[in-house]
């Protein structure tokens, strides 16, 4: 939109949504580490409608050993729920990516439950721009 | 000026500009950001190229004397002219234009003459766009010039602003390799490109990787490439390189378009790349950059210089190099016959249209700088008067060359800084918040501290508006004081204002095309005259 | 809902035991429920809701979806090929309509 006054564009503000709720209710207020867990996203979106997220968790992946799921919030949206992977060892690797949508600048915030009931987190900005400059 | 008299063009021979003693075994020329200037032009370098969280202080965010001293080049110098924009119009009288794709020509046959098979040609992207005779054979001109120059390999930007049909059209069809590791496929998320090339040069297995600009569906309209996706893609870049090293390549060569800062943070977090040589940013250093093991070469733009760097690589890694960058002096440099002759042969369809005058500058007209230049004030006046607007906005390109005062303004000239293919000149109503949200923006893609989310364009151009900024304050708190210049009164964010402005990224923008909004503007005004721009007031705290 | 196509990427052929790669797209407006019309009236929220993977009647990858996932809904994910079989592919839609696609891949 760049330069043309077709679509406005908001910044981050303070009021969050409904993100940390969410993310309790799948923690069940457990502590989420972090390292195990990393969520990819674009710096830049090339387009707020289909921004590419994908998710990789260091696991084994065996009968005993696995991730169950893995929950993902934006946190500027107007309702933070995006989507829930759910794996199982037949996945053989913990990983996933879809594209989503991102009303504005803002984090999206990725958490893993384990098999063994302990969980895993990541974040990542992602900025929705207006663009339209180059050199 | 006053060092005129110090080294005159007489002094300096082409000899002098080519001497290079032969270093190692692999040669890499690089040239980039051509914007399809194939004539000798007149450049002039950014004043005010300001660097921010760790770039800041760092070349290439060093302009004007301090460059100068940075790099203990003498004022008043062929090279003080070529690098920087201190005395730039007194010296461009004494040392002339510089670029010419015939020249350059001369340079690449002289290090090809030398080095034989030992050298690579490395095009880095931008070369398609930019001038009249490209716009109206959709960068074929471009394309068949480059082929004589026979380079290696390319990367790109601004390519897919002619849609991403013509480009496949032409890259099937070209006699070299189009690398982009970062270019997928949208749907599938697959490489759509040729990533890597490997080479045999002097006895030692070079790989080279591309990498096209990673913001190309945001700094440019995504709808002329709508099935391809591209990105930094930092992890897919890594791979590349290891199985680069892994098939054996002793020298990893980055052809990247990703602009100079980018490409540092990257030389800190990927291994294995040798030498980065960057564009996009339209740099130009007179020796690499490094970091860590990584050499960052910048090579500045519109045919102004050429690199050479020669490399010693043994035993399976880089030991040592040699750089310079070669100054293209138009007047030094004799022109190569095949190639001026095909030049001519690419304009002379054109001929009648390229030399009509529209009017003469008093001013220098020029683009580089964050803020502004005078070729924008310009496009900004015409946008303003002929459009009936409050407040003007232009894109913050970095190509587009200069105008010397006393020149006439051509039709050529004025393509030279609006040649593209989405040059429709707008006019619409914005509020005063959308224009503060729009300035925010864009000055969140030049100085956001963390280099993967800039751009690598300048500030947009504003006419008719003035305000303030802090480059070191984060989006949505650097600007303030906006002020309406022609009542003085501050911008109000509730009420709407009438806005003109070009290269709108909207598929569905309307108006007249910008050359004939300024076409209009000169031959109204005869003489073109502007005083030096006070809107923009900067501040770093 | 009427037009809607899935497509699926599985290798024809894998080594026993191999995890491998799997893409899925499928056309769907995926229309969230929070975009008005030209009369200000709310468009009704219709999405996919669910998709699901088994090979030979195993779950081995699903996804809960809300209107945050982009209109034609892409996954790529890992399954474990443990013998020969089919993979078998279902998205679920706000209007009770399931999709299906299967995909036969031979163990080496
Ligand atoms: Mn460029
Ligand atoms: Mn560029």
């Amino acid at each position: 939109a760049a330069f043309a006054a077709t679509t406005s564009l908001s910044f981050p503000v303070l009021a969050a949504n409904d993100a940390q709720d969410i993310i309790n209710a799948f923690t069940g207020g457990a502590e989420a580490g972090e390292g195990a867990l990393t969520l990819d996203a674009p710096e830049i979106a090339e387009n707020g409608n289909t921004v590419p997220i994908e998710v990789t968790v260091d696991s084994p992946m065996s009968e005993d050993d696995y991730v169950e799921a893995v929950l993902i919030v934006a946190d500027g949206n107007p309702n933070a729920s995006v989507a829930t992977f759910h794996f199982t060892p037949m996945s053989g690797e913990a990983l996933a990516s879809t594209r989503i949508r991102l009303a504005k600048t803002q984090d999206v915030i990725a958490v893993a439950k384990m098999s063994n009931g302990t969980f895993a987190m990541d974040r990542k900005t992602v900025k929705v721009t207006i663009g339209g400059c180059g050199g | 000026g006053k060092f005129a008299a110090f080294a005159a063009t007489q002094s300096m021979t082409q000899d002098q500009l080519l001497d290079f003693e032969d270093f190692g075994n692999v040669t890499l020329v690089h040239i980039t950001d051509i914007h399809a200037q194939v004539k000798p032009i007149y450049f002039r370098e950014p004043s005010i190229n300001l660097g921010v969280g760790e770039a800041a202080g760092k070349p290439p965010h060093v302009t004007g004397a301090d460059f100068l001293r940075l790099y203990n080049i003498e004022p008043g110098s062929p090279e003080a002219y070529a690098l920087t924009s201190e005395d730039f119009t007194a010296l461009a009288g004494t040392y002339g234009r510089m670029g010419g794709l015939d020249r350059v020509a001369t340079v690449v046959k002289a290090i090809r003459a030398a080095r034989g098979d030992n050298m690579l040609l490395l095009d880095g992207g931008d070369t398609w766009q930019g001038s009249y005779v490209s716009h109206h054979t959709n960068g074929g001109d471009m394309v068949e010039l480059m082929n004589l120059l026979r380079p290696d390999a390319m990367t790109a930007h601004w390519e897919f602003t002619y849609g991403e049909d013509r480009v496949r059209e032409i890259v099937d069809e070209l006699p070299f390799a189009f690398l982009g590791s970062n270019i997928f496929d949208a749907e599938w998320d697959e490489p759509a490109y040729e990533h890597t090339k490997m080479f045999e040069r002097g006895g030692v297995k070079v790989a080279v990787i591309g990498q096209a600009f990673p913001y190309l569906p945001i700094a440019n309209p995504g709808w002329m490439f709508p099935s391809l996706s591209f990105g930094i893609r930092e992890e897919v870049l890594q791979e590349n390189v290891d199985a680069a090293r892994a098939e054996g390549a002793e020298l990893v060569v980055l052809l990247s378009h990703n602009g100079f800062d980018v490409d540092r943070k990257l030389a800190g977090r990927i291994s294995g790349v040798d030498v980065i040589l960057t564009g996009h940013t339209h740099d130009a250093l007179p020796e690499p950059v490094v970091v860590g093991d990584t050499l960052l070469i910048a090579s500045g733009s519109n045919g102004k210089f050429v690199s050479r760097l020669d490399l010693d690589v043994r035993d399976g890694g880089l030991k040592g190099y040699q750089y310079r960058l070669i100054p293209i002096f138009s007047d030094v440099i004799s022109p190569d016959a095949e190639m001026t002759a095909a030049i001519d042969a690419t304009r002379e369809p054109h001929k009648a249209e390229l030399e009509r005058v529209l009017g003469t500058t008093e001013s220098l007209l020029y683009r580089r700088g964050n803020f502004n230049g005078t070729f924008d004030d310009l496009i900004c006046q015409a946008l303003l008067q002929e459009r009936e607007a409050d407040i003007a906005l232009s894109p913050g390109f970095r190509w587009g060359t200069s105008l010397l005062p006393g020149q006439d303004i051509t039709v050529e000239d004025v393509f030279n800084a609006t040649g593209m293919t989405y040059p429709n000149a707008y006019r619409s109503e914005m509020s005063g918040k959308l224009l503060k949200d729009i300035l925010e923006d864009v000055a969140d893609n030049l100085f956001n501290t963390d280099p993967y989310y800039q751009q690598g364009g300048d500030m947009v151009r504003v006419g008719g508006m003035g305000y303030r900024i802090d480059t070191y304050k984060p989006i949505g708190s650097r600007i303030s004081e906006m002020t309406l210049l022609k009542t003085g009164e501050a911008i109000d964010p509730a009420k709407n204002y009438v806005v003109a402005g070009w290269a709108s990224v909207n598929e569905e923008t309307e108006g007249p095309a910008i050359w004939d909004v300024v076409e209009s503007y000169i031959t109204r005004v005869g003489t073109v005259s502007l005083e030096e721009n006070q809107s923009v007031k900067i501040v770093q705290s | 809902m009427a037009n809607v196509k899935p497509r699926v990427k599985v290798p024809k052929s894998a080594n026993a035991g191999e995890v491998i790669t799997i893409k899925t797209l499928i056309s769907h407006p995926m229309e969230s429920g929070q975009r008005r019309d030209k009369e200000g009236n709310l468009i009704p929220r219709q999405i996919i809701n669910s998709f699901k993977c088994e090979f030979n009647g195993t779950p081995v990858f699903s996804c809960d979806i809300e209107p945050a996932v982009s209109s034609n809904p892409y996954f790529e994910f890992k399954a474990r090929v443990p013998e020969s079989g089919e993979f078998k592919f279902t998205w679920v839609d706000d209007d009770g309509s399931v999709y299906e696609e299967t995909k036969k891949i031979e163990v080496k």
